[in-house]
């Protein structure tokens, strides 16, 4: 009986994400290239030849940068909004507004937005500073900007998970500190840091897992550029794909970043399952 | 807690309208004219114009996008809830064969990369002769729709008391009528977050529809966006333009809806 309802989501999922996610594996064993009609199994050669590539060590690399300091920042900085916000009495709903703006916009949208901001005659981002940067050009600056325009759109996400746990923290838990005497850094510390913990923890995985995977901000906005020094393994893999045709190579670098994203989403089930079963 | 001053609260909405200068400065740049672009100072302009609308609209395939996106962001949530409502009414309520392993991969493929399952999906798009059609954008998009909302669904549906659809089976109701009369109207507020969760990625997603489109017969407004043309020069104007109008959606429904947007959010990896 039950199976009526969910035989027809399940065999939807299996042709739409399970099978796929099989299939790319089996693809990453092959050198396919439909344009040259050729199509042979290679067994692990491309896994062998990345292993030596330069340009994915760079692309892993980048990956990881990008990941690393986009999400201590979105952490840091989102943290520090919400405890701005925690107190907030006038404003509440044009002030989540505000925030979750930079949030909702298609990350196409955020990738113009950012790339006219920095261009460097004219843009404003040079034009506030006094400067003649070339932001997106520049083998030192432009990592940084791709970063700093992925904190702007995902930080909003943070903001709101710590401060809607903010307002779930009971009045008397701040009383009791206060009545103890305890200063604002020692209630910080000691009361707000642990009761935020879970909400962190949950926070930092899935936002380290969507930053694996994201693709469209640095397609749009550096399309891996300068000299690739911004290309993350999702670009190179879409370029592959996609732009030098090569569909088993491509699904190589695909299973590299599947693998990569599952070995935190697990961490990520995990705590979140631990966070269910205690609540 | 001490009640802070009015001070503090406004400067925390100033701090945010700051937040929002980089959006902010689209929409001012696709009002100013053309000759005043890169003239900067004086950040505002002489004088607020319309002439960048009038040339995406006329000159650029951003029209027939925003009906693409329209149609494949509509049709994608529509058989989300379709698929995804029952399968999480039986996950919810009813014994399945092997839930657990069920659940554990719905939840799994929600973090699928796009990335990965691209180049399979990409080949049965052309076996099935899909390439270039609303319908493949809307089956790539079903791939994370539809485990987004059996996980939150199942969730909001645990929590219709078990009593209710015991009343109702005594009385004679059948299962289906029992998630329409009782599950559907009880989980209503929290599907509606969830169907506009499930529109808003499909209309912001991009690399299922930067794959599977070819021309402008499908391609939605992300793409058209990420192609917009220059032929000299970058038109900045008229790409701020475009941005705005690809922008509509998510900021009615940050301005409007931001309730259900929240709900919704929260819902998703919240455990309270």
């Amino acid at each position: 009986m039950a199976v009526a309802f969910v035989a027809p989501a399940v065999i939807v999922l299996a042709a739409l994400t399970a099978g796929p996610a099989l299939w790319v594996v089996w693809l990453s064993l092959r050198e396919r290239l439909p344009v040259f009609g050729i199509d042979r199994f290679v067994a692990l050669g491309h896994y062998a030849f990345l292993a030596t590539d330069t340009r994915f060590w760079s692309a892993l690399r980048v990956t990881a940068v990008f990941t690393i300091a986009s999400v201590a920042l979105e952490l840091l900085l989102g943290l520090g909004l919400a405890l701005a916000l925690r107190g907030q009495r006038v404003g509440r709903r044009a002030a989540i507004g505000l925030l979750l703006l930079a949030w909702a916009l298609p990350g196409v949208v955020t990738a113009r937005v950012f790339e006219w901001l920095y261009y460097p005659a004219g843009g404003l981002v040079n034009v506030v500073l006094g400067a003649q940067l070339n932001w997106l050009g520049s083998p030192t600056l432009a990592l940084p900007a791709l970063i700093l325009a992925d904190v702007w759109r995902t930080m909003p996400f943070v903001a709101l998970f710590c401060y809607a746990r903010l307002l779930t923290i009971p009045a008397a838990v701040y009383e009791a500190a206060a009545v103890d005497g305890a200063s604002r850094l020692a209630t910080f510390r000691y009361v707000t840091l642990p009761l935020l913990g879970p909400v962190l923890l949950v926070t930092l995985l899935f936002r380290t897992l969507d930053a694996l995977r994201a693709f469209d901000l640095m397609f749009v906005l550096t399309g891996g550029g300068p000299a690739g020094l911004t290309e993350t393994l999702t670009v190179y893999a879409y370029r592959s794909l996609f732009q030098t045709l090569r569909l088993g190579f491509g699904s190589a670098i695909g299973v590299v970043v599947f693998v990569l994203v599952m070995l935190v989403a697990t961490a990520y089930f995990r705590v979140l399952r631990r966070q269910e079963a205690a609540a | 807690m001490r009640r802070r001053p009015l001070a503090a609260d406004l400067a925390v909405l100033a701090l945010l309208a700051l937040y929002a200068v980089p959006f902010l400065w689209q929409v001012l740049t696709s009002l100013k004219p053309e000759a005043e672009l890169l003239r900067v100072p004086p950040l505002w302009p002489s004088r607020l114009t319309l002439e960048h609308y009038a040339v995406v609209f006329a000159q650029s395939s951003m029209p027939q996008a925003l009906v693409n996106s329209l149609g494949v962001g509509l049709l994608t949530t529509l058989l989300a809830c379709l698929l995804g409502v029952p399968a999480a009414y039986a996950m919810a309520t009813l014994p399945v064969p092997g839930a657990g392993a069920l659940m554990l991969g719905i939840v799994a493929s929600t973090a699928f990369p796009q990335i990965a399952t691209v180049s399979p999906l990409y080949l049965v798009m052309r076996a099935l002769g899909l390439r270039d059609t609303w319908a493949a954008l809307v089956l790539a998009d079903a791939s994370f729709a539809l485990p987004f909302v059996i996980w939150l669904m199942t969730r909001f549906m645990r929590e219709v008391p078990r009593e209710l659809s015991e009343a109702a089976a005594l009385d004679g109701a059948g299962r289906w009528l029992t998630l329409l009369r009782i599950h559907l109207p009880l989980t209503a507020p929290g599907l509606a977050s969830v169907a506009l969760l499930t529109f808003l990625f499909a209309w912001n997603e991009f690399l299922f529809a930067f794959t599977f489109t070819a021309t402008e017969a499908s391609r939605t407004v992300p793409v058209a966006l990420a192609l917009f043309p220059g032929v000299f020069e970058v038109p900045w104007g008229d790409i701020a333009a475009a941005s705005i109008l690809a922008s509509i959606p998510p900021v009615l429904i940050v301005v409007l809806l931001q309730r259900w947007l929240v709900r919704g959010l929260l819902a998703g990896a919240l455990t309270e």
